[in-house]
C-alpha cells in the first residue's frame, strides 16, 4: 500500500515523465511553440534519466502488487527513457519543416515512454496491458503523425492502420490468455502461473494459456512467423517513429516477456520450450533471408530486427538450461546493444531525412563515405555492430549470445545462429559497399541548419558508446550482471 | 610494453596517413611508410632477444574482461617474432607496390593497410583466445575495404566473397573458443580464455573433436585449403597489388600459424584422430590446385592457386607434427610470403602497365622488358623450388617429416614438385619466350622495371636466398617454440595414427 510520500520515491522517474506530459500538453494549450515543447520533452526525459541512474543502487520494491521497482526495471527505465530522449532529439529537425501542428508529436511521445516505463516495472498482467496499450496507442498516433501533411514522404495512414488492427489482435491474444489464467487462480500476478497445473485443469490448459499470452507477445516483437506487419509499418512510418517502435517498443516488451517466462516459469513444460525454439529458429532464418530481396533501408532494418529479436529469443530458451544468470545478462546485455545499434542506424538516416524526403532507399546512400565521412563513418559502425563484428558493442552481444547457447548446449540453435549471421553478413556490407562507390549521379541531402546540431551530437554519443562498450565492456558488464540477478 | 608499441604504431600511423591527406595526397604513402619502417626497426630489438629457456622473449597481461577471465594478454617468441618480421618487412614492401598505383583516396587507403597490418601482429601475439578472436576480425575489415574499394572489375563481389567466408567460418571458431573456456569452466570452476590455461582443459571426447574442427575451418578457410579456397582466386584476382601482396604474404599465414599455434595443442588428442584427414586434404590441396593453376588464363588467379597448392604443403607439415615437419612449415610460410608476393607484384606490375591480366594475349615480352622478365624468372624458380631458395629448403623439410609421418601422402605431395615446375616454366614460356605478342591490348605503357621496383624486388631476393642458403638463422629462431610445442603436446607422433 501507498501510504506516505515516501512510497512514491521510487516511482520518480515515472512521475517525471508523467508530469513532463502534462507540462507538454499544457504549454500546447497555452500557447503553441515547438521550441519550447521540444525543449521541454528533452529536459524531462533527461531528468528521468538522470534520476533512475541516481536510484539504481537503493532502490528494490515491490509497489503496489503491480510495478516492481528493481535494478533491473531501473536499468530499463533508463535506457527507456535515454532512449527516448535520444528519440526526441533526433525528431526534432525531421519534423521542423512538417506543414501541420507539430506540437502534439512530443506529447505522444512522452506518453509512449510512460506506457515503456510501466511495462519494464511490470511483473502483473495488469500493469502490463496497462503500459502495453498506453505504447501502443501513443505509436498509433506517432506513426500516423504526418497524415495530413500534403508533402508527407511515406503512407502513414496504411503503416498505422496495419499496425492498429494487428496490435489490437495481439492484445486480444495476450488477453485472452490472462483470462485463462485468472479463471482457474483468480490472479493476475505472473506468479500465479505456476500454481495453474495444480488448479485441475491440467497442463494442456496451462499451455494453452501461456501459448496465448507468449503469441500475442511474439507479434509485438515481431518474431516469425507473427511478422508480417513489421517491413510495411517501418517503411511507411515517419523515421523518428520507426526508431522508437524498433527500439523502446521492442525492448519494453522483451523484458516483459522475459520476466513472464522466468516468473511463470513456462519453460518447464518441453512444449514451451519446442514452441520458443522454433520460433527463434524461425526469426533467424525469416529474418535475414528476407533481408537479403530488399532495397529499402527502413525494411531491411526491419527484418534485420526480426533476426535480432530471434537471436534474444534463443538466449531466451538458454535460461531455462543454464544454471546463473549467464542467460539473462546476455538477454540484457544484447538488449542494449540492439538499443544503441538501432538508434544509430536509424539516426543517420534520419539527420539526411525529413518529413517531406526520407532517404531509406540503400541507393541514395551511394558514396555517402566520400561527400559526408564522419556520417558514414557512424552508419558504418552500427551497422557492423548489427552485424556482430568486433570492436562494437554488437560483437559482445553476440558473445554473450554464443556464450549462454553454448553452457546450454543448444547446439541445433547455434547452427541456425551461425547461418543466419552469415547471411547477414550480405546485407550489411551491401550497404557499406554503396557507401563507398563513387559520387555519381546523386541526390544532395537535407542540410539542416542550426536546429539539427544536437542530432550529430546524439550520434556522436551512441557511436561513441558503441565503440566503448565494444572495447571495453567490463563496467557494463558488471551493471548489467548485478541487475540480472534481480530476474 | 614493446608489443604494444608495435601495434600502436600501425594503428596510429594508419590514423595519421588518413589525416595527412588533407595536406596533401602523397603524404598518406610517406607517412605509411614512415610507420612500417619504424615498426620493423622496433621489431629488431626482439630478433637478438634470447629466450630464457620457455621460449617465451617478451610478454604482458594485464586485465580486460574480469566477468569472463578475459585479460589482455600479448607474447612473443621464436615463432611469433619470425612471423611479424615477414609482416613488416612486406608491409614495405606493400607500401611500395602501391606507391604510384592507388593514387585515389590515398589517406584511407593507407588507413586500411595499415590496419590490417596491425591486426596481423595482433594475431601473431594474443596469447588470450578472446583478444586472439578479435584480431583476427579486426584485420579482415580494413582488408574487405582494400578490395572493396581499390579493386578491379569484379570487387564487389570478390570482397564480399572474402569477407563471408572468412567471417562465418570465424564465428565457428568463436563457438570453439567458447567451447573451450566452458570445459575449464567445468573442469576448473572458473571462465578463462587464457591459452596457458586452456592448454590445461581435457579436450578428450566428441566435443573435443567438434571444437577442434570449428578451429580447424576458420584455420584453413584462411590457409587456404581444400574444399574451402574457392574465396581466395577470386579475392586476388580482384585486389590491389599491395592487397595481394598482404594477402598473399601475410594474411594467408595467419592461418598456419593458427593452426600450429592453436588447432593441435589445444586439442592434441582430436588433431592426432584427425592428422589423416588433414594431410589427405593438404595432398588433395597440392595436387588438385596445381592442376587448375595450370587451366587459368588469368594471370593472378593462377598465381592464388598456385599459392593454395603451396600452403598445402603448410598443412601437411603441420599435421605431420614432428621437429622437421613443422620447421618446414614456418619455412614455407616464410618464403611462400616473399615469392607468392613478388609473383602477384610482377602479375600487377603488368596489369598496370598492359591493363589485362590474360596471358592469351601476351607473349614474348623477354625482348621488350628483359628485368621483368628475369625477376619473373627468378620468382618463378623459387616458387616451384628450385634448390638454393628458400621454398626448396621448406618444402624439402616438410616432406622429410611427413615421410617419417605416411609415405604414402609423401609420394602423392611430391608429385606436387612435379607440378609446380610444370606451371610455372608454362608461364614463362607464354608470357616471356616465343614471338612478341600483342592481341589486345594498349603496350604505349610496357616499361621495364624502374628502379625502385629493382630495389624491392632485389630485397626480397635477396631474402630469399638467404632462405636457401643459410636457413639456420631462421630455423634457430623457432625451433625452441617448436620443441616446446612437441613436448606440450607428449611428442605425439601422427605416424602411429596415420598409416593408411
Amino acid at each position: 500500500m501507498i501510504t506516505s510520500f515516501n512510497d512514491l520515491l521510487p516511482l520518480l522517474p515515472l512521475l517525471i515523465v508523467t508530469a513532463t506530459s502534462v507540462l507538454v500538453m499544457l504549454m500546447i494549450g497555452i500557447r503553441r511553440s515547438y521550441i519550447t515543447t521540444g525543449f521541454i520533452t528533452i529536459t524531462g526525459l533527461l531528468a528521468a534519466t538522470l534520476v533512475a541512474v541516481s536510484m539504481m543502487d537503493w532502490t528494490n520494491q515491490q509497489l503496489t502488487p503491480l510495478l516492481i521497482i528493481d535494478q533491473y526495471s531501473l536499468l530499463f527505465t533508463v535506457v527507456v527513457c535515454a532512449s527516448s530522449m535520444v528519440l526526441a532529439i533526433l525528431s526534432f529537425p525531421y519534423f521542423f519543416e512538417l506543414d501541420d501542428e507539430r506540437e502534439e508529436y512530443f506529447l505522444l511521445l512522452t506518453i509512449a515512454t510512460i506506457g515503456a516505463i510501466v511495462m519494464v516495472s511490470s511483473n502483473h498482467f495488469v500493469s502490463t496491458v496497462l503500459g502495453l496499450e498506453t505504447l501502443s496507442m501513443s505509436l498509433y498516433g506517432m506513426i500516423a503523425y504526418p497524415l495530413h501533411s500534403a508533402k508527407s514522404a511515406k503512407f502513414p495512414l496504411e503503416a498505422s492502420f496495419k499496425y492498429l488492427v494487428l496490435s489490437a489482435a495481439a492484445s486480444a491474444f495476450i488477453l485472452f490468455g490472462m483470462a485463462l489464467i485468472y479463471a482457474q487462480t483468480g490472479t493476475l500476478s505472473f506468479a500465479s502461473v505456476s500454481k495453474l497445473p495444480a488448479a485441475g485443469l491440467g497442463d494442456a490448459y496451462t499451455i494453452v494459456a501461456l501459448l496465448m499470452v507468449v503469441s500475442g507477445m511474439a507479434f509485438k516483437l515481431s518474431l516469425a512467423p507473427f511478422h508480417m506487419w513489421t517491413p510495411d509499418v517501418y517503411e511507411g512510418a515517419p523515421l523518428p517513429a520507426t526508431a522508437y517502435l524498433a527500439t523502446v517498443g521492442k525492448a519494453a516488451m522483451f523484458v516483459v516477456l522475459l520476466r513472464f517466462i522466468s516468473i511463470s516459469d513456462a519453460l518447464s513444460f518441453d512444449s514451451m520450450v519446442t514452441v520458443l525454439t522454433l520460433i527463434a529458429a524461425a526469426s533467424m532464418l525469416v529474418g535475414n533471408l528476407l533481408a537479403l530481396l530488399q532495397d529499402n533501408l527502413k525494411r531491411i532494418l526491419a527484418y534485420s530486427s526480426i533476426a535480432h529479436m530471434g537471436y534474444l529469443l534463443l538466449a531466451l530458451v538458454a535460461s531455462h538450461y543454464v544454471t546463473g544468470t549467464i542467460a539473462v545478462e546476455a538477454i540484457t546485455f544484447y538488449l542494449i546493444a540492439y538499443v544503441i545499434m538501432s538508434l544509430g542506424a536509424f539516426g543517420v538516416a534520419s539527420v539526411i531525412s525529413s518529413s517531406e524526403k526520407e532517404f531509406d532507399s540503400i541507393k541514395e546512400y551511394r558514396g555517402l563515405f566520400w561527400r559526408n565521412p564522419l556520417l558514414a563513418t557512424a552508419f558504418i559502425a552500427m551497422l557492423l555492430s548489427l552485424a556482430g563484428i568486433p570492436l562494437t558493442v554488437g560483437f559482445i552481444g553476440k558473445f554473450y549470445i554464443f556464450l549462454s547457447a553454448v553452457e546450454a548446449g543448444l547446439w541445433m540453435l547455434l547452427g541456425v545462429l551461425v547461418l543466419g549471421s552469415g547471411i547477414g553478413l550480405y546485407y550489411y556490407l551491401r550497404i557499406i559497399y554503396r557507401m563507398f562507390m563513387p559520387e555519381k549521379h546523386v541526390q544532395p541531402y537535407r542540410i539542416s541548419g542550426v536546429e539539427g546540431v544536437s542530432s550529430y551530437a546524439v550520434l556522436a554519443i551512441l557511436l561513441f558508446l558503441l565503440l566503448l562498450f565494444g572495447v571495453y565492456p567490463a563496467p557494463i558488464m558488471s551493471i548489467v550482471a548485478t541487475a540480472s540477478a534481480f530476474i | 610494453m614493446i608489443l604494444i608499441v608495435l601495434i600502436s604504431i600501425l594503428f596510429l600511423g594508419g590514423v595519421l596517413a588518413w589525416l595527412s591527406e588533407g595536406l596533401d595526397s602523397k603524404f598518406p604513402r610517406v607517412v605509411a611508410l614512415t610507420a612500417v619502417v619504424i615498426d620493423l626497426l622496433v621489431m629488431m630489438a626482439l630478433v637478438g632477444a634470447d629466450p630464457d629457456g620457455s621460449a617465451w622473449i617478451v610478454q604482458l597481461n594485464a586485465q580486460w574482461i574480469p566477468r569472463f577471465g578475459i585479460s589482455f594478454h600479448l607474447a612473443a617468441d621464436g615463432l611469433s617474432v619470425l612471423m611479424m618480421v615477414l609482416t613488416a618487412f612486406l608491409g614495405i614492401i606493400a607500401v611500395a607496390s602501391a606507391w604510384d598505383e592507388i593514387t585515389e583516396r590515398t589517406g584511407f587507403f593507407y588507413f586500411n593497410l595499415l590496419w590490417t597490418l596491425a591486426g596481423v601482429i595482433g594475431v601473431f601475439t594474443a596469447l588470450d583466445l578472446f583478444l586472439f578472436f578479435f584480431f583476427w576480425e579486426i584485420m579482415l575489415i580494413p582488408m574487405y575495404f582494400i578490395i572493396a574499394i581499390w579493386g578491379h572489375e569484379n570487387k564487389n563481389y570478390a570482397a564480399m566473397k572474402f569477407f563471408i567466408f572468412t567471417q562465418v567460418s570465424g564465428m565457428l571458431m568463436l563457438i570453439s573458443i567458447l567451447v573451450l573456456a566452458y570445459f575449464h569452466y567445468v573442469q576448473f570452476g572458473w571462465f578463462s580464455f587464457d591459452y596457458f590455461d586452456l592448454l590445461k582443459v581435457n579436450t578428450s571426447g566428441a566435443l573435443g573433436m567438434w571444437a577442434m574442427l570449428g578451429f580447424f575451418v576458420a584455420f584453413s578457410t584462411k590457409l587456404p585449403s581444400f574444399p574451402f579456397h574457392s574465396w581466395l582466386p577470386d579475392a586476388h584476382s580482384q585486389a590491389p597489388t599491395a592487397g595481394s601482396v598482404i594477402l598473399a604474404g601475410v594474411l594467408l599465414k595467419t592461418g598456419a600459424y593458427g593452426l600450429i599455434r592453436f588447432a593441435v595443442p589445444l586439442f592434441p588428442e582430436a588433431s592426432m584422430q584427425f592428422a589423416p584427414f588433414a594431410m589427405t586434404l593438404a595432398v588433395i590441396s597440392i595436387l588438385y590446385c596445381a592442376k587448375v593453376a595450370f587451366a587459368q588464363t588469368d594471370i593472378k588467379r593462377l598465381i592464388a592457386y598456385t599459392s593454395i597448392s603451396h600452403m598445402g604443403f603448410v598443412m601437411l607439415g603441420i599435421y605431420a607434427w614432428n621437429e622437421q615437419a613443422l620447421q618446414g612449415a614456418v619455412m614455407t610460410m616464410l618464403a611462400h610470403g616473399l615469392s607468392a608476393a613478388a609473383l602477384f607484384m610482377l602479375a600487377g606490375g603488368l596489369q598496370h602497365r598492359i591493363h589485362t591480366r590474360d596471358m592469351d594475349h601476351m607473349g614474348g615480352f623477354w625482348a621488350k622488358v628483359p628485368r621483368l622478365s628475369f625477376v619473373a624468372l627468378f620468382f618463378s624458380i623459387a616458387a616451384l623450388g628450385m634448390p638454393g631458395l628458400g621454398n626448396f629448403v621448406g618444402e624439402f623439410l616438410v616432406l622429410l617429416g611427413a615421410f617419417q609421418a605416411s609415405i604414402a601422402f609423401t609420394v602423392a605431395a611430391a608429385f606436387g614438385l612435379i607440378f609446380a615446375s610444370v606451371y610455372s616454366l608454362w608461364v614463362i614460356q607464354k608470357i616471356f619466350h616465343g614471338a612478341y605478342r600483342n592481341s589486345n591490348f594498349d603496350d604505349t605503357h610496357l616499361s621495364d622495371l624502374s628502379r625502385r621496383e629493382m630495389f624491392y624486388f632485389g630485397a626480397m631476393m635477396i631474402g630469399l636466398i638467404w632462405m636457401g642458403m643459410y636457413p639456420q638463422s631462421f630455423l634457430d629462431m623457432s625451433s625452441a617454440t617448436l620443441t616446446n610445442l612437441l613436448n606440450e603436446t607428449g611428442q605425439l607422433i601422427f605416424a602411429q595414427g596415420s598409416e593408411l
